[in-house]
Parts: structure tokens; sequence; C-alpha cells
């Protein structure tokens, strides 16, 4: 699948596409389809959200999950650092990255 | 310590209120991202892998305890607890928010720090000595020279825009602690046979995808030349550095490509024209800023003596202390390599305790060195056993210095938009694997350093033992490079063959090793034995096949 991600403008923070707005949850993006220029060149307009781009991913029994390790680094945090990741208490938060 | 005078405090504040202005406009979308990235860019503002990653400057790796003090409280109030120290000498925080950024500008300029020119094809923060102004083996101290050239590269309009980002370093020692010939420009302020002080230029060194040595290019230029002939070398870096190819925009590959001979023509050509100009500046100059770094007030007459009955104690006087210029004082090193942690990085608690240790017990000094440690110059050595347990109390006495776990380490994948690799997890697994200090010692002095890709940010081409990061059809993977250096024995390392996993290339370097340890004569360290007896001992181990269990 493709899904689209970037970053908030104001925050810096990763975001993924939803179909209706953006989270900070990487299993809460959706296949963008074929539309995904048109999105990208709609959000984009409304300068909420910086460095949008198409990413290839996966949609895995566990959740969505991006085809590149760059791309899953961005969705969980840094690995060496998994306290500051989105869930912090889960000790096996990581386990999908590498 | 250098000192703002009015104009610089003035144009610091401008640019904190100009880049609030921009980025108020950038929030309200009155501009756009294209328009924007460039003016971010040349506040140190950079779009990682997570979020925004401000990198401050640190003039020449010096701060003062009210400067590290506000590294600290920024780390607590806009971060999330935590700085990284660099290569550079410099700071760089991995979490900041955009709208933020202007406050932590102001809270910087507020302690005479700021982040300009730490990002873009000008000319980059200085670096320098560690050790200035308290190493026993010190000529001249590099810092007023340092300081002049920062005022003469800062906001300097002619090299605003350089074929590509140009680094120069500075020191004024015989043993080099700044990889000098690795610089655009390394400069070492020598003494001639009559006396006199000059400056030995190192032209067009470099790491990146095509690591260079630096060949000497000024032997000896007068010191108040100084600026004059680093103006004529620019010049000429500008007039014909390749613009076309980004790959090939480094003064490295001039300096390559036309030869080192040419390359000096050109510049003493140049230099001729600049010194009819007037333009050196006037000798009282000089001697102003060097009113900046007089001596602190050292007591005199004090002894050397120090009571090592604590064994750990001992051991890391040994390992992270060096002789100081002043009977009775010592240099340390705060290693910010832990066992299994990440290189260079520091809590927000930490970056304070050394602020408060710094203005205690080393005359309000400190300095961030290129292999990501804090030193503190000055320690009286009657005081050195007191300021040790500080540090071990906050698990800063690592006493690992130049030791095969003093890892330097880029950001790599986990945190670099521009990583093929992960960096940091393999610096904590070979730290983690010779964790052993023992062992570490046996091994002596051994540098290693890791990137995560061919930038080399974390000065793998220079390393005893060298890591580099590279991405295998989507897989981290690493390359392995043997007998690198910098200082005065610098070379490049040399890559072993096929790379390895991740847990392979901490097999690969405990093999090179044992290498190490079965051939060294006496007194050889690990690159001594590299270069005795070649790759071929090693490579051979490296890649010998596991005997297959019957
Ligand atoms: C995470 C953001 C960073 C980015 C995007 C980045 C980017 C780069 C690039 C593109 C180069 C190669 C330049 C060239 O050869 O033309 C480079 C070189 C270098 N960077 Fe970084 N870097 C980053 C972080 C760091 C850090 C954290 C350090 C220090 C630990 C560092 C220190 C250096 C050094 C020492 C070099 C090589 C020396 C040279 O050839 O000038 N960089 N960096
Ligand atoms: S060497 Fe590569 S991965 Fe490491 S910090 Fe530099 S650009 Fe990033």
């Amino acid at each position: 699948m493709k899904i689209i991600t970037g970053n908030d403008l104001r925050t810096g923070d990763v975001i993924w596409w939803t179909g209706e707005g953006w989270s900070r949850h990487v299993n809460d993006a959706v296949e963008a389809g074929d539309h995904a220029d048109a999105i990208i060149a709609r959000e984009n307009a409304k300068q909420i959200v910086t460095d949008t781009h198409v990413v290839d991913a996966e949609q895995t029994a566990d959740g969505v999950r991006p085809a590149h390790i760059k791309e899953r680094v961005r969705a969980l945090g840094p690995t060496v650092r998994l306290d500051l990741s989105l869930k912090p208490a889960d000790p096996d938060a990581g386990n999908w990255v590498i | 310590m250098y000192q703002y005078d009015s104009y610089d405090q003035a144009m610091v504040d401008a640019r904190v209120a100009e880049f609030r202005d921009q980025v108020e406009r950038r929030l309200a979308g009155d501009i756009t991202e294209d328009q924007f990235k460039p003016l971010r860019l040349k506040n140190g503002l950079y779009l990682q892998l997570h979020a925004y990653m401000l990198r401050v400057a640190v003039p020449y790796g010096t701060l003062n305890s009210t400067q590290m003090r506000m590294l600290g409280d920024i780390a607590d109030k806009y971060d999330r607890g935590y700085g990284h120290f660099t290569t550079r000498q410099n700071i760089q925080y991995n979490w900041i928010k955009l709208s933020d950024a202007p406050d932590i500008l102001a809270d910087l300029a507020s302690v005479e720090m700021h982040a300009i020119q730490t990002s873009g094809n000008c000319i980059r923060n200085t670096t320098s000595d560690q050790f200035a102004g308290a190493a026993a083996d010190e000529l001249v101290d590099p810092r007023p020279y340092a300081e002049l050239l920062r005022q003469w590269s800062t906001f300097h309009p002619e090299f605003d825009y350089l074929p590509r980002k140009f680094k120069i370093a500075m020191i004024g020692s015989e043993t080099d602690r700044a990889a000098m010939k690795l610089h655009d420009i390394g400069i070492q302020l020598v003494r001639n046979d009559a006396g006199e002080i000059g400056c030995k230029f190192y032209v067009g060194g470099g790491m990146g995808r095509t690591p260079m040595i630096a060949p000497v290019i000024g032997d000896f230029v007068p010191p108040l030349q100084m600026i004059s002939y680093l103006e004529a070398c620019l010049r000429v870096y500008n007039r014909y550095g390749r613009r076309d190819n980004k790959y090939k925009a480094r003064i490295k590959i001039l300096v390559h490509e036309i030869g080192a001979d040419e390359y000096r023509r050109q510049v003493e050509e140049e230099f001729a024209h600049i010194l009819t100009l007037n333009l050196e500046p006037p000798p009282a100059e000089l001697e102003r800023i060097k009113g900046f770094f007089e001596q602190p007030g050292f007591e005199a007459g004090l002894s050397d003596d120090l009571d090592l009955s604590d064994p750990d104690f001992a051991l890391w006087v040994d390992q992270n202390t060096h002789a100081h210029k002043q009977a009775g004082y010592t240099i340390v090193t705060i290693s910010l390599k832990p066992a299994g942690g990440i290189p260079g990085d520091a809590t927000a608690d930490q970056i304070r305790l050394m602020a408060d240790l710094a203005k205690e017990h080393s005359f309000d000094e400190l300095r961030v060195t290129h292999a990501q440690n804090i030193v503190l110059p000055h320690v009286k050595k009657a005081d050195l056993y007191a300021l040790w347990q500080k540090l071990d109390e906050a698990g800063l006495a690592t006493a690992n210095l130049d030791l095969i776990s003093d890892i330097i380490a880029c950001p790599g994948l986990d945190y670099c938009a521009l990583a093929n690799a992960r960096s940091i997890p393999v610096a904590q697994k070979i730290s983690a694997r010779f964790a052993d200090l023992g062992r570490q010692r046996e091994l002596g002095e051994l540098k290693l350093k890791i990137s995560g890709c061919i930038n080399a940010c974390g000065h793998h081409h220079a390393g005893h033992i060298g890591i580099l990061g590279v991405d295998r059809k989507g897989v981290e993977n690493y390359q392995l490079l043997l007998g690198g250096s910098e200082g005065a024995d610098t070379s490049l390392a040399s890559i072993t063959g096929p790379g390895f996993s991740e847990d392979g290339i901490v097999d690969a370097v405990e093999k090179a090793t044992d290498v190490y340890l079965a051939q060294r004569a006496d007194g050889e360290r690990f690159v001594d034995t590299f270069r005795r007896i070649g790759m071929a001992p090693f490579k051979e181990a490296i890649y010998a096949k596991e005997p297959v269990n019957g």
C-alpha cells in the first residue's frame, strides 16, 4: 500500500494521513490510492504540514508498517530511546522496526 | 573567554528578532516551505527524522558555566531533557518545535551564543584544541587567533555562498588534538628558528565520500597576516571550486585536481594583492582579544602530589587527566561514553552539573571535544578527588578516555535523515562487549569511530577502527575499516572487505583486536601494529570460516 507522511509544521512531529486529517500514529495511516499527489498538494496549501511524501507500506496483523527502515524509525522514534517512542511503557515497542 | 562587544550583541539580537518574524510569517502561511527552508537553515534549524533539530555553535568548543547551564536549561525547557555533543564541538537538540525556536535563540543570545553559520555553504564554526590555554605541550594559545577568525568569518558577505561548506581548525601545540589535517583548512601556530610565531596552513583536507589529508600550502604566515592569507585561500576556492557538482564542490577536490603547487601559486598571487590593500587587523586589536584569554588566577607553588589510594580514582586519573602547564593543576576530560550509553548524549541535569563543577573547580571554563566529551581545563589537583566523587555520583566518571569504548558515533539512522544505517546501537554493543575496563586498558589507545553514511560525520576514515553504515537492499550493513588516524600521524583507514550485520560487525571488531593482541610488539598501539603487519592478518582472522562442529 501507499501511505502519506509529513511533519507537523509547528511542532515537527512525524504525522500520517488518515483519510480525514493527520495522526501521530502510523497505525492510523490509510491507503492513499491514486490520489496521493492531489492530497499532498491540497494539504501543503494549508501550510500546516511540511516535507510531505508518499511511502510504501504494508498492512500487517499488527497494523500499518512502512516498508523502509528509515520510515519505520520515523514512525516509532529513535530505537535507542524507546522511552521517547509513542508507546513508552512497552519494551517491545521497537521490535517491528528492525 | 571571548566577550561580545555591543556590535556582536546587537547583531545577534537583531538576528533573533528577524528570525522570530520569519517563523511567525511561516506559521501564518504567509511564506512557503521553499521560501522558509533556507532562512531556518541559516539559523541552524534542520528538519530531521523525528522533529526539527537545532545545532548550536560553541565557538572553538569553549564555554563558560553560565552558557553550559543555559544549554542544560534549553534541553529541559524546549527539548526532551538531553542534548547531543558532536564531533564539531557543538551541541544539537533533536526535538525542537518550530514555534519555540525564536525563544531558544533569544535564550542563547542572552548568554552570547547563537546558531548562525551552523549550516549552509559558509564558513562554519571554527574548531580547536580542547586543551587550549591549559596543555603543558602548548606553544601558543590558539584561542585569540580562533577568536579573530570567528570575528572575521561571522557574516563575511564574500564567503556566505561558497561552493560548499567550509570548516577550519586552529591549534597551537605540537600534538594535534583537533584532526587539523582533515579540515578544509587547518592552521597550526608554530615557531621559527628566530623564535617568532607564525601560522602553518594545511589546505584541502576532509572526510565525506572523498577523504583527503590536507597538504601544507603556507609554511609560515605572520599571525597578523593570517586573515589575509585565509582570504586568499578562500578567494581562489570561491572562484574555481566546482559549483556544478555537489560531490566535487569541497576545496579538497580543487586542491587535488589542480595540485597543491598550482593552488599555492594562485593563493600567493592573491595574497600579494591583498597585502597591498592594508586590510590586516591592527596589532592593538589582537592584543585586545588576547586580553580575553589571560591565564586565570592560578595559585603558585602548588604540589603535584596526589593521593591515589582509591584504586578507581587512580584509574580515572591515569586515563582521563592530562598534564597542565601550571604546577598543581590538571586537565580533566569527562567521558560522555558510559558502557552501553549513547556517545555524546548528556542529560539536562548532567549538563548543569558539569556547569556547576566548572564554576567551582575550573575557573568557570569548559570545552567540548571533537571526540564528544567535555573538558574541565584547569582543575587544582588538591580538588581532584572531591571532583571525581561528584562526577562518579552522576554517572560521569567513566575512565575510558581514548580506549575502545570512547567511541565517536554520529546520530545515524536513529536521528539523521541522510543515514543508511544506525550508528548508536553499534557503539552501544561494542562498548558493552568491551565493558571490562581491564580488558580495555590491555588494548590501550584504540580510537573507534562510526558513521551512519558516507558523509563521515563520525570520522570513520580516521578511526584506528572505523565503521561505516551502508544500505544493502534496504537492510543495514556495516563496513569495517582499519588503520586510520588523526593528529600528527594522520592516515586514512582502508576497508577490510565485505560488510557485516549489526552483530557481525561487533564480532569482527573483536577479532581485529585479537589479532592485535597476538601480534603486537612492545609499546605498539593497535594502529602501530596494523601499520607494521598490514591488512592481511586482520583480513584472514576476520573473514575466516567458522569451523563446522561435528
Ligand atoms: C543529523 C544531521 C546531520 C546532517 C544532515 C549532516 C550532514 C552532513 C553532510 C551532508 C556531510 C558531508 C559534507 C560534504 O562532504 O560535502 C557532513 C559531514 C560532516 N559532518 Fe555532518 N551531518 C549531521 C550531523 C552531524 C553531527 C551530529 C556531527 C558530529 C557528531 C557532524 C559532523 C560532521 C563532520 C565532522 C563531517 C565530516 C567532515 C568534513 O568532511 O567536513 N555532522 N555532514
Ligand atoms: S554520517 Fe551520515 S548518518 Fe551520520 S550524521 Fe552524518 S549524514 Fe547523518
